[in-house]
């Protein structure tokens, strides 16, 4: 066979070049973006202002904000504002924070007038912050507010808007670009073949044909076979059998499931971005059967002060914009906690009229199968996360684990009892991985596989 | 040769011209079938829209429709609370001490709430007195989830505001002020220092108030021959645990006599303990739970024990006491020389209604100056008054009454003279019953105001002098509901609520300046020094206002002579009180009307109980019908004029010839579900407020269909099944004669069938092993474990159909057994020398007479659960595997995985698995408590609920063991003995079930097992169970 030179060289790099340049050209747009988002602000503020947010979350951010009445008054521009309306003086304000009951007592106007406006309830006294620290405090206080929140609602907004769009359409265009190429690369191919055969006749080369010669086709011959229809009729079968056996194994099985709750509660922002403790919120996990949905008065321990989503530090990413979660959207869940716990904002207070939230169970095990958290969290010390997935990734809560009896009983065979400083475990365990010959028992050796332990 | 006879198929042939006839000849039918009418007409069949493929399309549409429906998963919700109450943990339980006081049982109780909701009845252990709850007090907590449960107060058929209803009552009282009418309220007692206070500040603040106490089951001839020898309206204490000798008269002080709670004593006494146990002689009428655990029982006619009991007096106090002799003397003769040997030891009860013989029986006691007998501490918790209600009945009709509050009785229903009653009612201008359910009193009134179920109340009672407990709410009003007492406060102007008003008198009168907290945690208190007085005497003053006049008693000797010349001519009616129904208050408790009686093992009934000999006399007598039924005739009972038209009758075996029975608490109509309509009431017959009563007995048409739980009446001869021996032999001859290990051949060699094993054992030395001990000296067969059992694993209840079809699901039942011969030791003997088929000693006729019971058996009581054999048959029979076998020792079942087949019922030697017949829970054909919202909040909530075609049976309370092992696995702690607890073995307040881990040799069940009296059920059979049994002891030492 003649040697056929590289006739289209040249349209080949052509292609592949541009299939280069696509390919880099999204992740270059998807740079820029990055780049926009992350630009940082320009912080103001100087030194002792900086200090003073550290020190004003720590001790103060419980009851006040800058802007808001909470718990107790707004705080912004608080030392201007004193001294401006009520005349007071700095050492005011030290002997106030160093111990306001003692202020109180004093009889000094103004503080009996704060102590009756705010229910009666004195301010925690903190003698250990120095009067530099409360400079400092009061300087992040009399630092310049952010630039107000409908504002930056705003830009938030148009920003977002424009950056799904982009995303959206970049991912478009990688897919029609990719289609381009293949077209691309099909129309080559055949180009080429068609190339390769006129220089083939030019040349005079006879391109041999299959032999011509008329064989049973090859259906026909393996309908002859009888035996091989049987074996591939039995394989099929019993392939079939194992994809419908797997398939009704999945029958009930919600592996996955993530319905819509009627609050958005994020465990994403609660465990992940602020490393809450599963136990504190499902406290019951550790000595009850049940791990608990928490009741309302568990959240209102921080949400009685968090009013309002800030957003994690790097603002929010690019993916939650694009599914909506603004910070708006989120403040506005908080809204729905305090309209189902009955708190009216306004006068900080409990309005009594209350509203249970129905949230969708997602684990749920069968009425015949018992299953006790404290037994596995407590006892065994088992992380949550083991069975329940990464929760401080999950934006919305799913079903992580399959929770089949199957999926129950390789992890009882795997997993060495924790006996460690237990005294139940002590006599038991010497005595048994005696028997057994082993240094550590499995779950499954000390009786975990019986039926009786979880179906009665 | 062929036949000319003529067959006539039918008159109408003989006549030739018939039309008929001549039509079928031709054709099937006389007239053609009408098939045109619907498919010959085309044009109609044509003009339709739907034809058959549409039809077919529309069918499968639907179907796949439906199917595809049917895949999505249900949607489940779960609501936390707003506000979690800081002392509940979902899913962890709570324990609050209370103490029940309906007027008829009085006991100090443990509730177990989770999540807020009672669900079950525990002992409280710390209480000394009335420490134990019966089965029906376990009962109770599901009559708090009674559907039919008044919801609100009303007024003449109407719903009414409660302002509405105490204004009315508060007007009515100001306006009989002054006036020459009464203000009267009939009550249950209360033994309440509280509410005694406050009926009397009532009384202070308007004198025209009059308080008569009124109990159902009348115990007024023992409080007045109390109150006139002791001059205090009480009743005296027994502790029979101190008793060696206990001659009872009709006294069934093992179920409610005297308010009951005598049996935990009696019990500890019954242990034969460094080779002495109590001896118990039973002189009665019935067939009592009593009787049937005494040593000896003496089978006669209440009259005829009147008439020993003045003997006996006479012999004991060296006097003469004439009268003519009879078939007893013997017996007395016997009783006192006993009674003389026994000295301070001895003590004499009895349950006749009959001043006289209450008086003979105190004077008795005092002369023995017998140990087990207290008249310095005596018990409160009878106080009614057959005279004060008497009075009242007869001022209502005369027009004396202004105002009538009824709170805790059913006065209409249980009154003898209901009619009288109903008339007075008339005639009395505001009429209230305080009542929880709808009954005949309720109907009868102008108000009715809905008041709480105990659970729900606040109260303090004072059980025995000095030993107060109190009665705290474990969950708030299900209902639009006050109980009597806030009614009471309002009505006074208080703004005080009833808690603080208790907790006033504790400080006041009761604490002595011990801590209230402590003693509402404890739910008991005992006064260290008597400060009762104080109480005490507000207490006088009101019975003062009452009548105060005691009857006027005769001297004892008189006494003596009125009971020594008791003649009776004729039948003799004896009516009692059942255990699981009591006075008829919980009459729409479904978990007691199935419980089966202890004696004739009878659910959903009461009968008459009549003697073998007054049956065949009758013509009366019980068939076992093919359905495995059982059947009884009817008679008709007439007292003094009144009668009961139709009562079943049971031929009870130790019934007194020419004596009957008949139990209280039946045949309530009123406010009941249909299914609870059960059985006569027998109050109709209960004249004068004595339960006994000359009777006419006549059988009458019909036949009554029972719901009997067990059919077989006798051991036919198996000693091996419950093993006795008497205290005789049990103290002098060694264990393998009395307690004899069964043998079996091995390799042509008798050996113990305890070391014959078929199987390779498995090693259970390492970890924890179940066992249960079942004394059956201690039990006396009073089913507080089987009521325990049924609100611990949701046993559903069946009903009476199903019972009566022998499928009951109690995973607890207490077999009854009577001796064919005189005593269990008789049937041995006589079942041992059997010889051939027929003659004097052949089996075919002997086995026959095995069945039945002797005229006065000896009776055993054998509680039996699934044993837990660590070989079971009942596990290598199963095809699915879904029972099987726990390392702790447990026969575990997997409902989930059974499928149904029965083979581990049949395979089982035990007979103690139930099978589920029905779907029991959600389905409005078994209109219990299971298919309605507050019926299933009684529920165990860590217990699986069954379905339908799955068996189910006793999991030795697998949830409490395993969460009792949790416990100490969080805290990392070894167990305590006494730790591990089983429905019914915390129910037992007897001791005779004790449950625990063997591995443990410290452990009681692990001493137990070592016993010489311990064997196991059937153990030639080689089960090895994990359940064993103490041999039965009787005391058959006489004199």
């Amino acid at each position: 066979m003649k040697k056929v030179p590289y006739r289209n060289q040249f349209s080949k790099i052509l292609g592949l070049s541009l299939i280069v340049f696509l390919l880099f050209a999204s992740s270059l747009t998807a740079q820029e973006v990055a780049v926009d988002a992350t630009a940082t602000e320009a912080v103001a503020v100087g030194g002792d202002a900086v200090k003073g947010k550290s020190l004003f979350n720590q001790n103060c951010a419980a009851c006040h904000a800058l802007n808001r009445k909470m718990t107790g008054p707004a705080l912004a521009n608080v030392e201007s504002r004193l001294n401006e309306d009520e005349g007071l003086e700095k050492d005011w304000l030290y002997s106030w924070i160093k111990n306001s009951p003692g202020v109180i007592k004093s009889g000094d106007a103004y503080a009996n007038k704060l102590y009756a406006e705010y229910n009666q309830a004195a301010m925690t006294a903190f003698p250990t912050l120095s009067n530099s620290d409360i400079d400092d405090i009061l300087a992040y206080t009399a630092a310049p507010a952010p630039a107000p929140a409908t504002v930056a609602g705003g830009d938030v907004q148009s920003s977002s808007s424009g950056s799904a769009n982009s995303s959206g359409v970049s991912s478009e265009i990688i897919l029609g670009a990719l289609v381009l190429v293949f077209g691309l690369l099909v129309i080559m191919l055949l180009l080429v073949n068609k190339t390769l055969q006129r220089i083939a006749q030019a040349n005079g080369i006879v391109i041999e044909k299959e032999n011509a010669e008329k064989r049973t086709p090859i259906w026909k011959a393996f309908a002859k076979n009888q035996f091989l229809v049987l074996v591939t009729a039995i394989f099929l079968l019993l392939g079939s059998a194992y994809f419908a056996y797997g398939w009704m194994m999945q029958v009930g099985v919600d592996q996955g499931y993530a319905p819509i709750q009627p609050i958005h509660y994020s465990h994403k922002i609660h465990a992940g971005d602020n490393k809450i403790e599963c136990k504190y919120c499902h406290s019951s996990a550790r000595v009850s059967k049940h791990s608990g949905i928490p009741s309302l008065n568990v959240c209102m321990n921080c949400h009685k002060s968090i009013y309002e989503y800030a957003g994690n530090p790097e603002g929010p990413s690019k993916e939650d914009i694009a599914n909506g979660y603004t910070n708006e959207f989120y403040t506005g869940e908080i809204k729905k906690l305090y309209k189902a716990v009955g708190w009216d904002e306004e006068s900080q207070k409990y309005t009594g009229v209350s509203q249970p939230v129905e949230w969708v169970r997602i684990h749920n095990l069968p009425d015949f199968a018992y299953f006790n958290h404290s037994q596995h969290v407590s006892v065994a010390g088992v992380e949550c996360q083991t069975c329940h997935g990464p929760v401080e990734e999950m934006e919305i809560m799913y079903q992580y684990s399959p929770l089949t009896m199957g999926w129950c009983v390789d992890c009882h065979r795997e997993t060495n009892v924790k006996v460690e400083g237990n005294g139940y475990y002590e006599k038991i365990h010497a005595e048994l991985s005696k028997k057994y010959g082993v240094d550590n028992l499995t779950a499954a050796q000390l009786g975990g596989l019986e039926c009786g332990k979880c179906h009665y | 040769m062929a036949s000319n006879k003529k067959y006539w198929k039918n008159e109408a042939e003989l006549n030739p011209n018939d039309s008929i006839v001549e039509a079928l000849k031709q054709n099937e039918f006389v007239e053609q079938i009408p098939v045109d009418d619907f498919l010959g007409d085309k044009e109609t069949l044509s003009s339709t829209n739907t034809n058959r493929r549409d039809f077919l399309k529309y069918v499968g549409f639907s179907t796949a429709a439906a199917s595809l429906a049917a895949c999505e998963g249900p949607v489940i919700k779960s609501i936390p609370y707003v506000v979690l109450p800081e002392n509940i943990v979902p899913g962890v339980a709570n324990y609050y001490a209370t103490t029940i006081a309906n007027g008829f049982d009085f006991a100090s109780i443990l509730i177990k709430t989770r999540e807020g909701r009672p669900i079950k009845v525990e002992n409280n252990t710390l209480a000394k007195v009335g420490g134990s709850a019966n089965a029906r007090v376990q009962g109770s907590v599901l009559s708090l989830y009674d559907s039919t449960r008044l919801q609100g107060p009303v007024a003449n058929g109407e719903p009414v505001e409660w302002d509405v209803l105490n204004a009315t009552i508060k007007s009515k009282m100001g306006g009989l002020k002054g006036s020459s009418k009464k203000i009267a309220l009939l009550t249950q007692t209360y033994a309440s220092p509280s509410t005694d206070r406050l009926l009397a500040d009532l009384m202070l603040t308007n004198e025209n108030v009059v308080h008569v106490t009124y109990d159902p089951i009348s115990e007024d001839a023992a409080l007045t021959a109390f109150e006139h020898k002791y001059s205090e309206r009480a009743l005296a204490d027994y502790d029979f645990e101190k008793a060696g000798l206990i001659v009872s008269f009709g006294a069934d002080f093992l179920s409610d006599w005297q308010g009951g709670g005598y049996d935990s004593g009696y019990s500890r006494g019954r242990v034969p303990k460094k080779g002495k146990m109590s001896r118990h002689v039973q002189l009665e009428a019935n067939m009592s739970l009593t009787g049937a655990n005494a040593d000896k029982r003496i089978a006669m006619k209440p009259s005829a024990q009147k008439v020993v009991l003045a003997k006996l007096y006479g012999k004991l106090n060296g006097t003469a006491v004439g009268g003519n002799t009879s078939e007893y003397d013997a017996a007395v003769d016997m009783l006192a020389a006993e009674i003389k040997n026994a000295g301070s030891d001895a003590v004499v009860v009895t349950g006749l209604d009959d001043v006289n013989a209450q008086a003979v029986v105190l004077a008795i006691n005092e002369m023995l100056s017998s140990k087990a007998f207290d008249v310095t501490a005596p018990k409160y918790i009878r106080k009614g008054n057959v005279k004060a209600v008497n009075s009242l009945i007869a001022d209502m009709k005369a027009g004396r009454i202004g105002a009538l509050m009824i709170d805790g009785v059913n006065p209409v229903y249980s009154l003898p003279n209901s009619a009288d009653f109903k008339e007075g009612l008339s005639k009395v201008d505001l009429t209230v019953a305080f009542s929880t359910n709808w009954n005949e009193t309720t109907e009868a009134v102008q108000y009715v105001a809905a008041t709480n179920h105990y659970l729900e109340s606040w109260g303090d009672i004072q059980i025995k002098k000095g030993h107060y407990s109190l009665m705290q709410p474990t969950i708030k009003e299900l209902f639009d509901t006050k109980q009597f007492q806030t009614v009471i406060l309002e009505l006074l102007g208080s703004d005080q609520s009833y808690y603080d008003y208790i907790k006033q008198t504790w400080t006041d009168n009761v604490l002595n300046g011990e801590n209230w907290n402590q003693a509402l945690q404890d739910g008991v208190f005992i006064a260290e020094t008597m400060m009762v007085d104080a109480v005490g005497s507000t207490l006088n003053s009101i019975s003062s206002e009452e009548v105060s006049e005691v009857v006027g008693l005769a001297p004892i000797a008189s006494a003596i002579h009125s009971l020594v010349n008791t003649t009776s001519d004729g039948m003799e009616l004896t009516l009692y009180s059942k255990v699981g129904m009591g006075d008829g208050q919980q009459a729409s408790n479904p978990w007691l009307q199935e419980f089966p009686d202890p004696i004739t093992r009878v659910s959903w009934d009461n009968y008459v109980t009549i003697s073998k000999a007054d049956a065949l006399e009758l013509g009366v007598e019980n068939v076992n019908v093919a359905n495995g039924g059982m059947d009884g005739n009817y008679v008709k009972l007439t007292v003094n004029g009144v009668s009961l038209d139709q009562v079943p009758v049971v031929v009870q075996p130790g019934q007194a010839k020419g004596s009957v029975g008949l139990s209280f608490g039946y045949g309530k109509k009123i406010g009941l579900k249909k299914d609870m309509q059960t059985g006569v009431n027998a109050f109709m017959l209960y004249e004068g407020f004595s339960a006994n009563q000359s009777v006419s007995v006549e059988k009458v048409s019909g036949n009554h269909e029972f719901a009997c739980i067990q059919l077989h009446k006798t051991l036919m001869g198996r000693g091996d099944i419950i093993k006795e021996t008497t205290l005789e032999i049990f103290n002098t001859k060694d264990h393998s004669e009395w307690n004899e290990v069964p043998m079996v051949s091995l390799d042509h060699q008798e050996v113990p069938a305890t070391s014959v094993d078929l199987w390779d054992s498995f090693d259970r030395k390492i970890g924890h092993h179940f066992n249960m001990s079942i004394d059956l000296n201690a039990c006396t067969g009073c089913g507080s474990c089987v009521i325990a059992c049924h609100a611990e694993n949701n046993v559903p209840v069946v009903g009476k159909a199903e019972v009566r079809k022998s499928r009951d699901m109690h995973w607890l039942r207490i077999d009854r057994y009577y001796s064919s011969e005189e005593t269990f030791e008789q049937d041995d003997t006589k079942k041992d020398e059997f010889d051939g088929l027929t003659g004097d000693k052949g089996s075919l006729s002997g086995f026959g007479e095995l069945e039945d019971p002797s005229e006065n058996p000896q009776v055993a009581f054998q509680p039996v659960m699934c044993q837990h054999c660590n070989h079971a048959p009942c596990e290598t029979v199963c095809p699915v595997a879904a029972t099987s076998h726990g390392r702790q020792g447990q026969n575990q079942m997997a409902y989930n995985r059974c499928v149904g087949t029965r083979y581990c019922a049949n395979n089982c030697p035990y007979k103690v698995r139930r099978f589920n017949w029905f779907l029991y829970n959600n389905n409005d054909e078994f209109d219990f408590h299971m298919n309605n919202d507050l019926g299933k909040m009684v529920l165990n909530p860590d217990v699986n609920v069954r379905s339908r075609g799955v068996i189910e049976k006793c999991s030795m309370c697998i949830q409490k063991t395993q969460k009792t092992i949790l416990d100490a696995k969080r805290d990392g702690r070894v167990i305590e003995d006494g730790e591990f607890q089983t429905a019914c073995s915390s129910a037992c307040s007897n001791g005779a079930i004790v449950f625990g881990d063997v591995n443990d040799e410290k452990s009681k069940v692990a001493e137990l097992k070592e016993s010489d009296r311990m064997y196991h059920l059937l153990e030639h059979v080689g089960t090895q169970p994990n359940v064993f049994y103490h041999v039965k002891v009787r005391n058959t030492n006489e004199a």
